[in-house]
């Protein structure tokens, strides 16, 4: 029973995930994408968490844990880099 | 390393110290010093004279790379011997005379002895050698320090040339007779050329024979300067007079000659031996005569004579080739072919040193070597002018010089030759006796012009630099040793017959001459009324006849364009050469990377591709598949969707971010692959580069900066596809080609157990395969050091351009 719940809901993050892409890749501008990279991170932490239980294994969670990290990083490094033009600054650029 | 060894080595021991005397000892001439070892080696080879008589030889050898098969085996026999001989004889002559004809203060001498002793020394290993390898070392030291010498005054432009056209085509010749070498050992498994006779019979049957042959010929050919690779020696006549004299007209250029008599017994059997060293012999014979006439410059008539006499002993060589046909001495005729190459060889460096050092002289007293300038020398030089008429009657062949005995012998191998009926002769036989005839008519032409046109005539006061007196006594000696040598050989022959001619003779035809026994070599003047005799007299009549008209026909010769010559098609070749290879060159080397690229995919899909079908190596076997599941599929088109935005996205941005999603789809892939590790890494690993992309876009050039989706272009495609289609089908070959078990079994068990831990991925990456790891550290590390260096050198750079300004 929970397998099959599982599953479903496998199913149901993928076409999310289907959508998100559409998204990312029709879509008109940058932030639109961006918005859509970062739904598709957490989309994969939900995917890898329903993933390990399937495995029955607590080895991804590790995984979980950095995407949760990097697509926050990455999410903020796009819109600083979209709205400034870079992501560190530095006096040299100045 | 035996006494004979050291004096091969002498010369180049020698030519270490010369520098040191030159600038030590400013006061006296170092050609003193030089002249004494020659000298010194001369009396030494005498030495050898007694045991070389009666056929006998000696032989001393020392390991040189003996797990090679090479020895430096030094070989004396009766051919050797009076190479050896000549070298240094003659060596020690040209010494003498280019101690009174280089200036001391003028010249640098060091240069001239240096290489004038490397010569020396590289020219005794050639004959001296019996081993092929030893003797191609020589060989080639030969044509190097031939090139040095030609170029010794490198200032001026036709030195040059002639040294760079000699050395293309002796190198060229050179390398040929090396790949022959190589045959010939492949052949008979041994380097040493006594073995190689040894063996001559079945070398004959052997199917790379007649490539060993040609190769071996050519370098002969070309050192020796036969048709058509004679080019080379008229424009080394650049080269100071006493390196004509000695290299080009009595030692290098014979050492082709040398090279045939040598390997004679192994090769002499095969008709095609005889029908390219005769044919191109006489040819050559005839063709350097005829363009003898035509020049202008004494050196120039020199240099085509010596071309005219060496082709005249090379075609005795080849019809003395036909003499081991015969299995006995007994009424064998043509070996008096062989006989005759002999002694011409020996006439020829005397009377041919004797005349290119009168032309020194002249050139020294005169200012020039122009014969349309030079005329009525006689009364200012009568040495001189006795010398050259000795020298230039004994090479047009008159009596009583010793040119008219070996010019007799030449006709009669000749005609000889008209009898035997060997090899297709009896058709095209009786083209040697008619151009032997014709090239010594031209060669009395013009050995008539060299002195008469020289010391006869008008004397011409205003086109002579300075004013003509005889030469010193120093500058004499050396040509009149040379000139009363070539008397005495012509009216006491059989000086030499035993000493020096049988056993030489008897070396280039071993299997004719028994144990204890001798070849008859008795040379005389007077055969009776014979058809050589006929001969001479007719060169003599028609040859003066044509001397008196030659102002009526010299015209002749500007008939021929001088378009068409062999220099020309030389030069043109070169030309064509350097310019198609630039052409050739800039066609497919263009500059840029995307073409490169296609040339190492194109080359890429083809190699692999050809291998695939010609191995057969494509298998595809479904027996041994996992079945696949749902995440699999899905992934998959995510994957290919996210390729597909990156290849047709408008925006790099698109792109880049495209390029992540990939990115982050892989590390999807490691997870439902069960690969914790790997997902962990590729996730950080992704979104670093991401950022660096992110990075690179920003700073691209404003100008750049144009968004356009990528252009299309047909041959891309075709090829992104086949690598595409050939990598997947590597794969899918290599995995239904699975042979061995995985090992991966020995870690799971041993991983706890011997490395303590339990993630068997880091324990392979720090345990089992650590060094792996440890040279992976090292390149990351020099990647930071390398981008740090980029950024921090190039800032360095613009401050310093900052500071200047």
């Amino acid at each position: 029973m929970l397998v099959i719940a599982m599953q479903v809901s496998l199913v149901l993050i993928t076409i999310a995930m289907l959508g998100f892409i559409y998204r990312l890749i029709k879509g008109p501008t940058v932030p639109d994408r961006i918005v859509a990279l970062d739904a598709i991170g957490i989309n994969l932490v939900a995917m890898i968490a329903v993933l390990s239980m399937l495995f029955r294994t607590y080895v991804f969670l590790d995984v979980i844990l950095l995407l949760g990290i990097l697509s926050f990083i990455g999410t903020t490094a796009f819109s600083k880099f979209l709205e400034k033009g870079e992501i560190i600054e530095n006096d040299r650029n100045h | 390393m035996s006494l004979l060894h050291l004096a091969i080595f002498s010369p180049f021991l020698m030519a270490i110290f010369v520098p040191f005397l030159y600038k030590g000892l400013k006061s006296i001439h170092t050609g003193w010093f030089v002249l004494a070892l020659p000298i010194l080696l001369f009396t030494y080879f005498i030495g050898f004279l007694p045991i070389t008589r009666n056929n006998g030889t000696v032989e001393k050898s020392f390991d040189w790379i003996p797990s090679l098969g090479i020895h430096f085996t030094a070989y004396v026999d009766g051919l050797g011997l009076l190479f050896a001989l000549l070298i240094t004889g003659i060596g020690a002559l040209v010494v003498l005379y280019s101690i009174f004809y280089l200036s001391k203060e003028k010249e640098s001498l060091h240069n001239f002895y240096v290489y004038l002793l490397l010569f020396m020394g590289a020219m005794l290993g050639v004959v001296l050698s019996d081993n092929l390898i030893t003797l191609y070392m020589f060989w080639e030291l030969t044509s190097i320090s031939s090139f040095l010498l030609i170029a010794y005054w490198y200032d001026r432009e036709r030195s040059r040339y002639g040294a760079l056209k000699s050395m293309l085509l002796t190198v060229f010749g050179g390398l040929s007779m090396l790949g022959g070498i190589l045959l010939l050992s492949i052949m008979g498994d041994t380097f040493s050329i006594r073995e190689l006779i040894s063996q001559a019979g079945e070398l004959n049957q052997h199917p790379l024979f007649l490539f060993a042959l040609i190769l071996i010929l050519l370098g002969a050919f070309t050192k020796s300067a036969q048709f058509p690779f004679y080019i080379w020696l008229p424009d080394a006549m650049e080269a100071p007079t006493p390196v004509s004299a000695y290299l080009h007209s009595a030692t290098m250029v014979k050492a082709g000659i040398y090279l045939v008599a040598r390997l004679s017994p192994i090769f002499a059997f095969s008709s095609y031996w005889f029908w390219i060293v005769g044919a191109i012999g006489i040819f050559t014979m005839f063709w350097g005569s005829f363009n003898a006439v035509k020049q202008t410059d004494l050196k120039g008539i020199l240099a085509f004579s010596t071309v005219s006499q060496l082709g005249l002993i090379m075609s005795l060589l080849g019809v003395g080739a036909a003499a081991l046909h015969f299995d006995t001495l007994n009424d064998n005729i043509y070996i008096a072919a062989v006989i005759a190459a002999v002694f011409h060889l020996i006439n020829h460096a005397t009377f041919k040193g004797s005349l290119f050092m009168v032309v020194g002289i002249v050139d020294h007293e005169t200012g020039t070597r122009d014969i349309r300038k030079l005329g009525g020398l006689l009364s200012f030089m009568p040495v001189t002018f006795t010398i050259a008429v000795i020298g230039a009657f004994s090479m047009a062949g008159l009596p009583p010089f010793n040119g008219f005995l070996s010019k007799e012998m030449f006709f009669t191998g000749m005609i000889q030759l008209v009898n035997l009926d060997l090899f297709n002769l009896e058709t095209w036989g009786m083209l040697f006796p008619i151009l032997a005839w014709i090239g010594s008519i031209f060669t009395f032409i013009y050995s008539m012009m060299f002195v008469f046109k020289t010391f006869s005539g008008k004397y011409q006061p205003e086109k002579l630099d300075k004013k003509p007196h005889e030469a010193p006594v120093g500058m004499l000696i050396s040509p009149i040793i040379l000139a009363f040598l070539v008397v005495l050989f012509g009216l006491f022959p059989n000086l030499l017959s035993y000493s020096l001619i049988q056993p030489a003779a008897a070396a280039i035809v071993p299997s004719l001459v028994g144990p204890g026994e001798l070849l008859d070599v008795h040379i005389s003047h007077w055969h009776g009324f014979n058809p050589e005799l006929w001969m001479t007299i007719g060169v003599i009549a028609v040859g003066t006849l044509m001397y008196l008209t030659l102002s009526k026909w010299i015209k002749l010769y500007a008939l021929f364009p001088g378009k068409v010559t062999l220099n020309a098609l030389y030069d043109t070749s070169l030309y064509a050469a350097e310019r198609g290879s630039y052409t050739l060159t800039k066609a497919y080397m263009n500059g840029f990377i995307r073409t490169y690229l296609v040339y190492i995919f194109a080359f890429f899909i083809g190699i692999l591709g050809f291998t695939m079908w010609t191995r057969q190596a494509l298998t595809i076997d479904t027996s041994n598949l996992a079945p696949i599941g749902v995440y699999e599929i899905v992934l998959v088109v995510i994957i290919t969707a996210g390729i597909f935005t990156i290849l047709f996205a408008k925006s790099r941005l698109t792109s880049i971010i495209a390029l992540g999603a990939v990115g982050y789809t892989v590390s999807l892939f490691f997870v439902i692959f069960r690969a914790p590790d790997l997902a962990l890494t590729q996730l950080v690993i992704e979104t670093v580069s991401v950022a660096l992309f992110l990075l690179c876009f920003y700073h691209l050039p404003k100008l750049n900066r144009h968004e356009e989706r990528m252009g299309f272009k047909l041959g891309n495609l075709i090829i992104s596809l086949g690598v595409g289609a050939v990598i997947s089908l590597m794969a899918i070959s290599a995995h239904s080609n699975k042979m061995f078990e995985s090992i991966a079994s020995f870690y799971v068990e041993n991983t706890y157990k011997e490395a303590a831990g339990k993630n068997m991925v880091n324990v392979i990456l720090v345990d089992f395969r650590g060094f792996d790891t440890l040279f992976e550290i090292s390149v990351l590390a020099i990647a930071g050091l390398g981008i740090f260096g980029l950024i921090k050198l190039r800032l360095a750079k613009k401050g310093e351009e900052a500071d200047e300004n």
